[in-house]
């Protein structure tokens, strides 16, 4: 079944993917300078979108794009027929995984109101003009670092996070590769993607993300871990049984860092969540109370309304083998679907599966080689490079005859392995030295 | 174009930063390849009050040692003759990035293997860049200050942690 959909490619999206090329392309010289294929590449995106309810704007701001004035309101209409594009993409994807694995996932609910405007989202919107204008090829020291007051003040302000952290991420990689046009080769898909979400994130008026108070019991199926330099997040998938139902969800706890933190001492960051790290490095289940479960279904984590439920372990597979095929999945928020945001949790038994090992953290201890042994793998059913791939988050494994479960959220509270927790005490060191600098340097 | 350069540039997660390797940060707690320069803050020996702010410039290998309070490092003294802190900042880049990646932002070409950067840069004296640089510090220790988030946070599906990939 799931091989069927590993195969299977929904109609109708290679053109949907070439006409992101074509825009992603525009990008890469810049909109400054368009040469007639690359216009002719816009005007096709303007095209795909006559008879849709953006028709009007986008043909509007296509046509004064390929004539040379580039605004803000532009900007934000091509931005939005790239997430369209990109949105039903993923909705076929995820129709074609829902039908082969027999997942019933619940339609998203409609927003009523709208998200706090910042003012700081001007200053974001300006240096993603500026970014559009010269190109990536164009991305020089002076124009990579153009955004870095704008991060510095999201990033003071606790409603800001997600574009404070999503900039400050892009930011740092243009930095990195700056100049551009000496680069051998540019991730063209990837810096469209991270302009678009950035650019729309700092539109006015976004709807709210609805959520409502839940209770019940969580068990935890994995962890996937997320880095930049100035970042680390731990999303755990897990399983909440709620009033007779179970639902698949999923908890984010993420801190700021920088990038001499990194590996496993990153957990070091994390010290304020003890009772989701526990459940994690201790395979428990927990019991959670009033949290806010929003419709997109990410549980808001609050460690004061959960309580690691005492003597009693839970393991993921089994957790997955009994209760997985039959829970309820949500529907991402229209504006955050993309076929790159997919992580459908899947339990693959019975060995002769492909797994994909570009995303095992250095901070956990699941390996390409214990994975390459795996007899049984949790993971995230995952697209984007057009294809298909699992990112395994656990595997069964016999090594040397013996029977071994490896999760990457098993280092949560600290390495277990006595060569790993050594390097990591050495390392770890790290947080101590820099946490004494800036008390001692910060205040004065 | 090769297959393996397409197949990079339409991957949404295509990695462009290689992570930083772990070194000890006692002694160099900060050291970045920014605004044309290498530059970094080395602790004081002898106080721990005190530290030294160091930079060589990318191309002229122009280099600079002071203190946080714009003091002139003594070891420098105005020349061209590297001080032990701007020795032990070169040492530091060098562990945390790699002589490959250091040598390119200084654009010099040391011979395969060579353990060691200075023979082959034409050091020269420069304009002290203490206070930039120090604020740099201060921005990057701000960040061990900001609070933990609960948020969905759904953008870092594109910053996927990475390090153990098969060898």
């Amino acid at each position: 079944m799931l091989t069927d959909v590993l195969q299977a490619r929904p109609a109708g999206l290679d053109d949907v993917l070439a006409l992101v090329d074509g825009l992603d392309d525009a990008l890469v010289h810049g909109l400054a300078r368009l040469d007639d294929t690359r216009a002719a590449a816009l005007e096709a995106v303007a095209a795909a979108f006559g008879g849709s309810p953006l028709a009007g704007r986008a043909a509007d701001a296509i046509g004064k794009i390929v004539a040379g004035t580039v605004t803000d309101e532009h900007l934000a209409a091509l931005a939005g027929c790239r997430v369209a594009l990109l949105g039903a993409a993923h909705d076929a994807l995820l129709a074609g995984l829902d039908a082969a694995a027999g997942r019933v996932r619940e339609p998203y609910r409609a927003a009523t109101g709208t998200a706090e405007p910042s003012p700081l989202a001007a200053g974001s919107r300006s240096w993603l003009r500026e970014l559009a204008i010269a190109g990536w090829r164009g991305v020089d020291h002076e124009l990579a670092a153009g955004g870095a007051q704008t991060v510095q003040a999201l990033l003071a302000q606790p409603s800001q996070r997600r574009l404070a952290v999503l900039l400050d991420g892009f930011s740092a990689e243009l930095r990195a590769a700056a100049p551009v046009a000496t680069m051998p080769r540019v991730p063209v898909r990837r810096w469209a993607d991270l302009w678009t979400r950035a650019l729309v994130l700092s539109q006015e008026g976004l709807p709210a993300e609805p959520s409502a108070p839940v209770g019940g019991r969580l068990l935890i199926l994995g962890a996937d871990l997320h880095e930049h330099p100035t970042a680390f997040r731990c999303q755990v998938h897990g399983l909440l049984e709620t009033g007779g139902a179970v639902r698949l969800v999923r908890t984010s706890v993420a801190a700021a860092k920088v990038d001499t933190i990194s590996g496993p001492s990153a957990w070091r960051m994390l010290a304020a969540f003890p009772v989701l790290l526990g459940a994690l490095a201790e395979h428990r289940c927990v019991e959670v109370s009033g949290m806010r479960l929003t419709a997109g279904g990410d549980l808001v984590w609050d460690e004061g309304a959960a309580v690691a439920v005492a003597g009693e372990s839970a393991d993921p597979f089994t957790t997955a083998r009994v209760l997985l095929a039959g829970a309820v999945a949500s529907s991402p928020a229209p504006l955050d679907r993309h076929p790159a945001a997919i992580a459908e949790p899947v339990l693959l038994e019975a060995g002769g599966f492909d797994t994909a090992t570009g995303r095992l953290p250095a901070a956990g201890p699941l390996t390409a080689e214990l994975v390459a042994s795996a007899t049984a793998c949790l993971g995230l059913l995952r697209f984007d490079g057009g294809g298909w791939a699992v990112q395994p988050l656990g595997v069964q494994a016999t090594v040397r005859k013996k029977q071994l479960a490896v999760h990457t959220g098993d280092w949560a509270l600290g390495p277990t392995d006595a060569k790993a927790a050594k390097a990591e005490e050495a390392a770890g060191g790290a947080v101590e030295v820099l946490r004494e600098r800036a008390g001692r340097l910060l205040r004065k | 174009m090769t297959s393996e350069v397409v197949a990079y540039e339409r991957h949404s997660a295509a990695p462009v930063i290689a992570p930083v390797r772990p070194r000890k940060l006692a002694k160099v707690p900060f050291v970045e390849l920014a605004e044309g320069r290498l530059q970094g803050v080395v602790s004081s020996g002898s106080d721990v009050e005190r530290v030294y702010v160091s930079s060589i410039t990318a191309a002229e290998h122009g280099l600079s040692c002071n203190t946080n309070n714009n003091r002139p490092c003594g070891g420098l003294g105005g020349g061209s003759r590297p001080c032990n802190h701007l020795k032990a900042l070169v040492e530091a880049a060098v562990a945390q990035y790699g002589m490959e990646r250091v040598a390119r932002y200084l654009k010099v070409e040391p011979p395969a293997g060579e353990p060691d950067l200075w023979p082959a840069l034409r050091p020269a004296a420069a304009p002290q860049r203490a206070a930039e640089v120090f604020s740099s510090f201060l921005r990057h220790l701000a960040y061990l200050e900001v609070p933990p988030s609960t948020d969905p946070l759904p953008d870092l599906q594109w910053f996927p942690a990475t390090g153990r990939e098969a060898r």
